[in-house]
């Protein structure tokens, strides 16, 4: 009995049976799979012909790539941000245990549990034209309206406030896992040394946390590059593909152009910039670990 | 750089629940105070709040004549050692050292002097680059020690601080902060439930039990002329024997006391007159009772353990009336378990304690 568990035993391989199948067959097939599409002209309606990289070559000449490419970088440049400074500005503010905080944690988590089609919706009732929240409120104020969904440059602008809202969640609730992990003799000992506030957050709070900040970036940036409901369903990417993400513009390529070989290459295309980002990321967070005592 | 505390009438409580009770207390400058009491009499307690990261409910704190227990921890003129350490995980043992003296913007010559200063008297000047979690558990320990002397604190306050060092360790950094403190002069204020740690690092001990000070005196004091029964079971290795007293008679030499098991022995103990043996205890630490060469005849004991420990042998038997008595003999004594043996208690090392537990010595000690 012992030394089988320790050597391990053939028929335990039967265990991760199940994961493992689900792996290959959903993640790491398609994943070659789409790489070979890629390199094919491909229409789903009879066999692919091999075109080599001319797929990628298309791609990269399409100003409509181009421009869901500049898109998505500036959505990802500005929600990732915001959503891990709002995150950890939460949860340092909830970062106590009271009935009050408790309520707020889940108020502030409860959005990240919505569809997507939901949290469109309700942020199409906050900026639609006329009768919507924010229009009703620049009424009041006295202040031109703007049409947030409609308007080049506003466009990505709405869909970033409504992605923002609705992943503001899972950040806050690992900064607070985080936080709760910080000693509290080290707070303690701060105090002794007369540390203001400000240098207790920079000097104790922030360095214990790094690993963390880390991890929320790379998992926002992993995320946000995926942007596609919120703005397919809010702005359809308009107005004139200024709202376009590169998945929508993967979407259209391939299931309503059915240029599967082109959206395959623009999708191999998006997974290199997420693997680069989430290896940028992890190499700066290896170089400064985190240090726990 | 010493400074004397007063704790006036110092109450705590959490809600309905007191874990201090009244606690008053006067610390001389230059004092190594340890306080010594069971997990959960209260005595962290009455540190973090000498140190500030507890509020007092009611009475006075006041370091060096100035009162402070209004003052916010880093006000207050105190540098603590905690338990763990607390050192800053991401800092170096410098960074450490000179964060409490940035804070309230000490200029950087006078920084780096007193970092070398304390890592000299510490020996950690060759670790002073390195992070915590390089350090082992002996060399955090003195860079926390580091951390509090660089701020020339009027009075040092130690939590425990021994607690997660192995025994071999703990015994030298036990000797080093009593030289420590023989070379800083400081106010010392010490933590543990360690009798050991208190009789050798005290000046005077102040023993705590149930949320109050049961009693404060100095090591040989406590030792000897304990206050209570708690104090006299708690101070002491193996713990002083309690036996029941049966009968008291008071004479003009002192009191005989007949005790369970034992008979009648004249003490040298003068008892107030409204004194009762209802419920009275006869205690005697092990050292004070002797094992009688063969032949001899004394009070009969049946050895039930023998445990050697090389300088002294240490009997754990019972009384023909099945009380249970711990002798120390010394090493060469050769009883094993089983063993039937006479005893003698030394009557003049008697202590006597009433009921509610208040302790009786003889006189002339």
């Amino acid at each position: 009995m012992a030394e089988s568990y320790r050597r391990g035993h053939p028929g335990h391989a039967l265990f991760i049976l199940p994961y493992l199948t689900a792996f290959v067959v959903l993640l790491a097939f398609p994943l070659f799979w789409s790489i070979w599409l890629s390199l094919h002209k491909v229409d789903l309606f009879g066999p692919g012909r091999f075109v080599g990289l001319t797929n990628y070559t298309r791609v990269l000449a399409d100003p409509v790539f181009l421009q869901a490419f500049r898109n998505t970088i500036l959505f990802v440049a500005l929600s990732v941000p915001t959503l891990v400074a709002l995150g950890l500005f939460l949860a340092l503010a909830l970062n106590r245990t009271t009935r009050t905080t408790s309520f707020f944690r889940g108020l502030f988590f409860s959005s990240s549990v919505l569809s997507v089609t939901i949290v469109t919706l309700i942020w199409r009732f906050v900026f639609i034209p006329r009768d919507g929240l924010i229009p009703v409120i620049f009424e009041q104020l006295g202040l031109q309206p703007i049409n947030f969904l409609s308007t080049s440059g506003w466009s990505l602008f709405a869909v970033g406030v409504a992605t923002v809202w609705w992943c503001l969640g899972l950040p806050m609730m690992l900064f607070l896992a985080a936080l709760q992990q910080i000693p509290a003799d080290l707070y303690e000992a701060a105090a002794l040394d007369n540390a203001s506030p400000w240098r207790v957050l920079r000097r104790i709070t922030l360095p214990s946390i790094a690993r963390t900040i880390m991890l929320v970036t790379i998992i926002q940036i992993v995320m946000q590059f995926q942007l596609f409901g919120q703005a397919q369903l809010m702005t359809n990417g308009g107005p004139n593909g200024t709202s376009r993400p590169l998945v929508m513009y993967i979407y259209e390529t391939g299931f309503i152009r059915w240029d599967v070989g082109k959206g395959a290459a623009a999708s191999e295309l998006l997974f290199l910039i997420i693997l680069c980002a989430a290896m940028v990321q992890y190499i700066i967070s290896t170089r400064k670990p985190e240090v726990r005592e | 750089m010493s400074a004397s505390i007063e704790i006036a009438n110092v109450t705590k409580r959490y809600g309905t629940l007191t874990v201090l009770d009244d606690i008053s207390l006067s610390i001389s400058p230059s004092e190594f105070v340890v306080f010594l009491g069971p997990s959960g009499c209260g005595k962290s307690t009455l540190l973090r709040m000498i140190a500030g990261l507890e509020d007092v409910t009611e009475g006075m704190i006041s370091v060096g004549g100035q009162r402070v227990d209004t003052l916010p921890p880093g006000k207050r003129g105190v540098a603590m050692v905690f338990q763990s350490y607390a050192l800053y995980p991401h800092m170096t043992v410098h960074e450490n050292m000179s964060f409490g003296l940035e804070n309230i913007g000490v200029a950087k010559k006078e920084i780096e002097k007193r970092i070398r200063l304390a890592a000299e008297t510490l020996e950690i000047a060759h670790l002073l680059d390195r992070k915590p979690q390089k350090l082992s558990g002996g060399q955090r320990q003195r860079a926390a020690i580091g951390r509090a002397i660089v701020k020339e604190p009027k009075a040092f306050l130690f939590d425990e601080p021994l607690s997660n060092l192995d025994a071999a360790l703990r015994g030298r950094t036990r000797l080093e902060l009593a030289q420590l403190h023989a070379r800083l002069g400081s106010t010392m204020i010490f933590v543990t439930h360690d009798q050991v740690e208190a009789m050798t690092l005290a000046d005077r001990i102040v023993v705590m039990h149930n949320r109050k000070i049961e009693q404060i005196g100095t090591p040989m004091e406590i030792y000897h002329h304990p206050a209570t029964r708690f104090v006299a079971g708690f101070v002491g290795s193996p713990a002083m024997n309690f036996i029941p007293v049966q009968r008291i008679t008071q004479n003009e030499n002192g009191t005989a006391v007949d005790a369970a098991g034992i008979g009648n022995l004249d003490t040298a103990i003068r008892l107030p007159t409204a004194f009762s043996s209802q419920s009275a205890t006869l205690g005697i630490r092990a050292e004070d009772i002797s094992v009688l060469s063969p032949g001899q005849s004394g009070v009969p004991l049946i050895a039930e353990v023998v445990e050697r420990l090389g300088d002294r042998t240490l009997i754990y038997g019972r009384l023909s009336d099945g009380t249970k008595l711990t002798v120390e003999a010394d090493g060469r004594n050769e009883a094993s378990a089983g063993d039937r043996l006479e005893i003698a208690l030394d009557a003049s090392a008697i202590h006597l304690f009433d009921a509610d537990g208040m302790a009786h010595h003889p006189e002339g000690e």
